[in-house]
């Protein structure tokens, strides 16, 4: 019965898994990239729960088929549409993220944000 | 001590997700309200308003096309940012360029 | 990168490339697809080019003076298309009480302005990729 329920709702227990480990990578990490890297693994977990929860049982694509006579049952279209734009707005943040973690580098000579922050303490001490 | 910590929180943050997600109502059902009038409506009447038997390119770039018109506004500002960031001197970063490295 | 095998399977491949970036924009409204895959994959093309034959060759393939004029007509275009509706008498973005062609289900010129909207973003999205990478191209060699 309850693993009947887990295996029912596999894809919502994935996409919090994603998240949790997207969180983790988040805090933990010191290095930048890999910060924006749990930060993509996030996203990824967000729109996977958004498009399954549009998702039908032995549903077809919603692509109309137009020669044949018997009714199909499509998957809910809406979720797949809205989820496009937060593709978009995903790639936007990721490329303005590396681009300002560039301008570290150049400003520091390393993207660990605990050497960061060790430079910036003899910096003020200075 | 800081680790341990760390991992309390992101089970316990787990456990509240998937208990929660135990109330939905089951994945993959049609009675589910997630299909509602609103899907419905676009699977049957996409065809004859458009013409175009895609309903997901339907929806993004008909009934909604106002928002993928905001879509490509958020590109052009993704490129107007990392420009700003990337091209372009900082003249204080010069002089300082040997005692940073 | 300075690799004969790299340099000359990517210059076999990147014809390919293209045209199914391109099958897949002007399908976009009859088959899975659509502008931001179809872009996606021609803008990947370029980029493709850019890491075999190097950024200044990358550079001439596409300058940084046309892309900026695609980035910005292909809005304009989406923008003038929507402006049609409202000389018409209805709404900004109206299609088919707007008098677009319709045509045939399921044939390539169809559905109103859907496919000029889908080449539209596929342009867009194409030469955002492209100017994105070169910039962090030119960042990573200048320092």
């Amino acid at each position: 019965m309850q693993i009947q329920l887990f295996l029912q709702n596999i894809n919502y227990i994935g996409s919090s898994c994603l998240f949790v480990i997207g969180l983790y990578t988040v805090l933990t990490h010191p290095n930048l990239i890999k910060k924006l890297i749990g930060i993509n693994i996030m996203e990824t977990s967000v729109f996977l729960f958004f498009v399954s929860i549009g998702f039908i049982q032995s549903g077809s694509a919603p692509i109309l088929q137009t020669a044949g006579n018997e009714t199909i049952q499509y998957v809910n279209p809406l979720p797949s549409a809205l989820i496009l734009t937060g593709i978009v707005v995903a790639v936007s943040i990721t490329v303005y993220g590396l681009s300002m973690i560039i301008k570290i580098y150049n400003a520091y000579g390393t993207i660990e944000l605990d050497e960061i922050m060790q430079i910036r303490s003899e910096e003020a001490n200075d | 001590m800081k680790k341990f910590i760390m991992f309390t929180a992101l089970g316990g943050l787990l456990i509240i997700m998937i208990s929660s997600y135990m109330q939905m109502p089951p994945m993959g059902n049609v009675e589910n309200p997630s299909y509602n009038e609103v899907a419905v409506y676009y699977l049957d009447e996409a065809l004859e308003d458009t013409h175009a038997p895609n309903v997901v390119a339907d929806i993004i770039m008909d009934y909604r096309a106002l928002d993928t018109l905001g879509e490509a506004t958020v590109l052009f500002t993704s490129i107007a940012a990392v420009l700003t960031i990337l091209v372009g001197k900082d003249p204080k970063l010069g002089e300082e360029d040997s005692h940073h490295g | 990168m300075d690799d004969l095998i790299v340099r000359n399977v990517s210059r076999m491949i990147i014809p390919f490339i293209q045209l199914y970036g391109l099958f897949v924009i002007f399908h976009g409204h009859i088959s899975p697809g659509g502008g931001f895959p179809g872009g996606a994959i021609l803008g990947a093309s370029i980029v493709l080019y850019t890491l075999a034959f190097g950024a200044e060759k990358g550079h001439q393939k596409m300058p940084h003076s046309i892309s900026k004029w695609l980035e910005s007509g292909a809005i304009i275009f989406y923008m003038l298309i929507g402006m049609v509706g409202i000389f018409t008498g209805y709404v900004f973005l109206t299609n088919k009480a707007a008098g677009f062609y319709m045509g045939e289900v399921g044939v390539v010129f169809s559905g109103g302005f859907i496919p000029m909207i889908t080449l539209a973003i596929g342009i867009k999205v194409g030469s955002t990729m492209i100017t994105l990478f070169h910039t962090m191209i030119d960042e990573e060699e200048e320092h």
